[in-house]
């Protein structure tokens, strides 16, 4: 038994000046008693026990039947104890794990960290919040010598640790190609071959890819298998969908895909994002994406990365918003 | 949510109809019966008519069916598709390498 003497005394001047005062202030007290107790990982059965004792002091002569059935309820209470104990050791684990996945989730921020390119015909901001602790969608930027801009948005199928790892593993491969390769369709075809060879059954990932020329200003895309992405045209105020047919990366080792091609006019801003978006629940209901290119409308005066920080809090303001994905947004702004 | 799993089996076929929703909480239980019917049977069909809600991780599951089901030189393929479920499939392109029969109006 883990009590201690004095635990016992306690416990015992506790119950004498209840018994004796009736006092509610006693109630207080033994309310900090248990709460000392648990701390001291003392069991149910055993504080049952201490209150059979006390008792056999203040009662001495206690009927034999009521004296039995402490027995009774002592026994009864040690399953609970041995249950209560299961949960203090679960708990540490649980504390434990927790950490772990703390450590995991830094590691993964480190790791992908990617810098939104700072030029001067484009303004570009991007918004991502995990559901969770470790986030399943990536977003990345490349950037050549001439100022071009790749932009990957990613968003990995089966989630948490695993997920971690691939994405890291696409960053990588992203960040090999040389400069003169950063076309969508070329890009596409290759890390579609690194994760179909490298990633285990189960997990696949879907890739919207562009790549702004900042001469021609045309906007170059290519998908596998991602959300389409929209460009609000700044002549028409409309949302026009850009989107290429393409399997998502993983499935199919030998595979080609599309690529298409706009001219993005001044003030015509591009908005890729993840089903993260289209996937968050408010009540009973889901977001519809009509729903979320109006919010994006009606931001799209704003500098980019006040717009997707304003969408993001648009909903997250909603009656009973729940994220139950990953929610990743970018928005590119043709400034100039 | 729950999803619901009935099934029925003559000779070679079977065929998994399946009501709710396939999310992160319930494809574990789908993948487990839909690999093992894969495995033992040269056919499968998946009725979706009464799923009205899939998220990615559904995808997951019919993906590896299909690997499955290519390894054991069985058929495998989806029918009754609601069309937000369909939208998925269309999407991510899988509507392409996967076997789909029919599609239903309705949805949310």
């Amino acid at each position: 038994m883990g009590s201690t003497k004095s635990g016992k005394q306690d416990y015992k001047q506790l119950l004498m000046e209840y018994l004796e005062t009736g006092d509610e202030s006693v109630l207080y007290r033994a309310e900090q008693f248990s709460k000392n107790s648990i701390q001291q990982s003392i069991s149910p059965d055993e504080i049952v026990n201490e209150h059979y004792q006390s008792l056999l002091d203040i009662i001495p002569d206690m009927d034999d039947r009521i004296k039995s059935s402490f027995q009774f309820l002592i026994e009864t209470m040690i399953s609970y104890g041995m249950a209560y104990q299961e949960y203090h050791v679960l708990r540490e684990k649980q504390i434990e794990l927790r950490s772990e996945i703390g450590v995991a989730a830094n590691m993964q921020d480190t790791l992908l960290k990617t810098q939104v390119p700072q030029v001067d015909s484009l303004d570009i901001g991007v918004k991502s919040v995990a559901a969770k602790e470790m986030n399943g969608d990536y977003h990345h930027f490349i950037i050549d010598d001439k100022g071009n801009i790749g932009i990957a948005i990613a968003d990995v199928i089966g989630k948490g640790i695993p997920a971690a790892f691939c994405m890291s593993m696409i960053k990588y491969a992203l960040e090999s190609f040389s400069e003169n390769q950063i076309f969508p369709k070329y890009i596409l075809d290759s890390i579609n071959r690194v994760v179909e060879r490298n990633v285990k059954e189960g997990m696949f990932v879907t890739m919207f890819y562009g790549f702004y020329d900042v001469d021609t200003n045309y906007f170059h895309y290519a998908s596998a298998g991602h959300e389409p992405g929209f460009i609000l045209r700044k002549e028409s105020h409309e949302f026009e969908e850009i989107d290429a047919k393409g399997l998502l990366l993983g499935v199919e080792s030998e595979v080609t895909y599309e690529e298409k091609f706009t001219q993005i006019e001044k003030d015509d801003i591009i908005v890729l994002f993840t089903d993260g978006v289209t996937e968050c629940r408010y009540g009973d209901r889901f977001i519809e994406q009509e729903e979320v290119l109006d919010v994006i409308k009606s931001f799209s005066h704003l500098p980019a990365q006040e717009i997707v920080d304003s969408v993001y809090k648009y909903f997250e303001r909603l009656q009973d918003f729940e994220l139950r994905d990953d929610f990743t947004i970018a928005v590119l702004k043709r400034i100039k | 949510m729950n999803l619901h799993i009935d099934d029925f089996k003559n000779d070679d076929v079977a065929t998994l109809k399946l009501s709710g929703e396939i999310d992160a909480y319930t494809a574990p239980q789908l993948k487990e019966k839909l690999l093992g019917y894969v495995k033992e049977y040269d056919e499968v069909q998946v009725d979706l008519e009464k799923v009205n809600y899939m998220d990615s991780t559904g995808l997951g599951v019919f993906i590896s069916a299909l690997k499955t089901s290519k390894e054991n030189e069985s058929k495998f393929k989806l029918i009754n598709l609601q069309e937000n479920v369909y939208r998925l499939f269309n999407i991510t392109g899988l509507n392409e390498v996967i076997d789909i029969e029919n599609t239903v109006q309705g949805g949310m």
